[in-house]
């Protein structure tokens, strides 16, 4: 008996067109169709005044509450004070140190994150070590003919970005070491990893930045004087670096065994198993997690404002109570969460794109 | 295939364990190891699961650690001294069931990696040795590929040439062929018999590859229970076995 091989055949076309496409997924059956009708009507019914008044029936620019006629938002609220939500209560002669700072740092994110631009080894290193330099002689002054702003001073999206870009950048490595440290051998080590870890979880957020601004100062001899804004970095730091500790730990222990086990067989030892062998695959693995947690801190840097720091929510809700403004509040939470949605939502998208260009082939998992 | 009668193993001894001993608990896996290998012999440990081989060849790269007794290695006693530990692993190659590559770098950097960051060697010499043993293991179209694309009998040819760039004095294969589909274990087989037939690399192999035994060993070592039962030169062993555990062991193997 004789086989003959069979022909090899293009796949059946999936979709049949948009009608084709609405019949299968909306209106397949009856209560199918019900659920679609319904959810319709809602859809209209709620976003088309919504539309009307954030768009349609908005006011964007004035220097008072006058210029808002049309009985929609009131935007003129948001662009009137945009200055300030911005950059806080920074001298406006010096705005440009803050958007110098700003710009240089999206040209090198922007760099890094691009593929295939050349000599991002140097631009990573420009960042981790020579921008912070910069940015602080940029930002707080004292030095080139520049004139210190005291942090007070310091507020707004600015402010903002200041607290969650320092927290990601620090929080990150101190979260590897923990998570490295509580799956150590060594006793001291672990132990130490593990009271660090539960203790910094155990506690919310706020009681840190209390404790931060209001008990430090208490302990410390009355000479020795922090600036407000770097013992609120200090407690933001150790929080989040043990969340992020935690969600690495996670992908850590998703590694195989095997893999820890080739590395030794060759002769690595622990530090370079771990950043050669372990650590890419690990924080690969725990991206949509450390992705989390990033945009958890971002969000949680608006607690800053019961120590009173004027990140770009306090800003906004100050300007809420100005009474030559009054009633415009709608307008300045909706504007305050649309800032942190871009930001987070930019960095959601990242990871994603993250995932994919890191993807190898079929994972042997 | 074979080339034992013109294949002569030097005298010199590069692993001696002397009364060595290990517990999982109080569970005893290892009693009372003796072994000698000559420099450039080549051994295949065989038994039944659980009788301890795979233990007893991850202790001599210290995967594992032993409790009592001596291990010894080209010279160097082997000891919980983390330089000492490493020393030795830079003269033992490794070769595991799983093959344990890298899954996010490319074959090449799999290779490359132990040869630039152990020993330092410049990126381009690495590669170009690497490269070398690629095509010693037949697969330097490979190269740029990343684990996760290649078919199993691929990736063990690959952690075999991984294990080469380091230059070993020891190759330690664990059971390399038992995670592969039939028809791949014939490419793993070939290669590692091309590196027995080069000759002067010493050999340490566990598996169940009967036919791979009696072509290129110097000498079967057959356990069970945590112990070496018998040893002898692979003709002896299968056609003579003395023990009655090897008898039956081997009579279970052919049968099937």
């Amino acid at each position: 008996m004789k086989y003959d091989l069979e022909p090899t055949l293009p796949a059946p076309p999936s979709t049949t067109g948009v009608l084709g496409w609405l019949k299968r997924n909306l209106f397949s059956n009856a209560t199918n169709s019900i659920a679609t009708l319904i959810i319709g009507y809602f859809l209209v019914t709620l976003l088309g005044p919504a539309l009307q008044w954030t768009f349609i029936d908005s006011d964007w620019f004035g220097d008072s509450p006058a210029a808002c006629t049309s009985g929609g938002a009131c935007w003129a609220f948001i662009t009137y004070r945009m200055d300030q939500f911005m950059y806080g209560f920074y001298p406006d002669t010096e705005y440009w140190r803050i958007n110098t700072t700003f710009l240089i740092f999206a040209v090198a994110i922007v760099w890094l994150v691009v593929d295939k631009t050349p000599y991002k080894g140097y631009v990573s290193v420009f960042v981790l070590f020579i921008y912070p330099i910069i940015a602080f002689y940029l930002l707080y002054g004292g030095s080139f003919g520049l004139e210190v702003v005291e942090t007070h001073k310091w507020g707004g999206l600015s402010l903002t970005l200041v607290l969650a870009v320092i927290g990601i950048v620090a929080a990150m490595p101190f979260g590897i070491l923990l998570a490295l440290g509580r799956r150590s051998n060594m006793p001291i080590v672990k132990s130490f990893s593990v009271i660090y870890i539960e203790f910094w979880r155990g506690i919310p957020l706020i009681t840190v930045l209390f404790m931060a601004s209001v008990m430090l100062p208490l302990f410390v001899p009355e000479e020795i004087t922090f600036d407000k804004l770097l013992r609120a970095l200090i407690g933001i730091i150790l929080f989040q670096s043990a969340y992020m500790a935690e969600v690495i730990r996670g992908g850590l222990q998703a590694i195989p065994k095997g893999q820890y086990e080739a590395a030794d067989a060759l002769g690595l030892g622990y530090w370079k198993s771990m950043s050669l062998i372990i650590l890419p695959q690990a924080l690969k693995l725990m991206i949509p997690g450390i992705v989390n947690t990033f945009i958890a801190l971002f969000k949680d840097t608006s607690l800053v404002l019961i120590i009173g720091l004027f990140d770009i929510l306090a800003i906004v809700q100050a300007a809420n109570s100005d009474s030559a403004w009054l009633g415009f509040s709608t307008e300045g939470y909706i504007f305050v969460a649309f800032v942190f949605w871009v930001f987070c939502f930019g960095m959601s998208r990242y990871s994603q794109n993250l995932e994919k260009r890191l993807q190898t082939g079929h994972n042997t998992r | 295939m074979s080339t034992q009668e013109t294949h002569e193993a030097s005298d010199q001894l590069m692993i001696e364990l002397k009364e060595m001993n290990k517990w999982y608990g109080d569970f005893h896996v290892l009693k009372n190891i003796n072994l000698q290998v000559k420099k450039g012999e080549r051994i295949v440990i065989c038994g039944p699961s659980g009788s301890g081989k795979s233990t007893m060849i991850r202790c001599i790269n210290r995967l594992e650690e032993h409790q009592k007794g001596d291990i010894i290695v080209n010279g160097m006693e082997l000891t919980n001294d983390l330089k000492n530990i490493e020393t030795i692993r830079k003269d033992v190659g490794m070769v595991f069931q799983h093959f344990n590559l890298f899954p996010h770098l490319t074959v090449l950097e799999n290779c490359c990696l132990a040869p630039i960051w152990v020993r330092k060697e410049p990126r381009k010499q690495a590669e170009a040795a690497a490269m070398k043993y690629l095509e010693r293991v037949k697969i330097p179209e490979q190269a740029l590929k990343f684990p996760g694309q290649l078919s199993g009998g691929q990736q063990q040819r690959v952690a075999i040439a991984r294990s080469l760039c380091m230059n070993p004095d020891v190759m330690l294969f664990d059971e390399p062929t038992s995670a592969l589909d039939p028809e791949m274990i014939k490419e793993v087989l070939d290669v590692m018999i091309e590196l027995a037939d080069e000759g002067g690399m010493t050999m340490l192999c566990v598996t169940h590859e009967m036919g791979f035994a009696k072509t290129v060993a110097d000498r079967v070592i057959f356990m069970d229970a945590g112990q070496i039962i018998e040893e002898n030169e692979p003709h002896e062993f299968f056609n003579n076995p003395q023990h009655e555990r090897t008898q039956l062991f081997l009579s279970q193997i052919i049968q099937h």
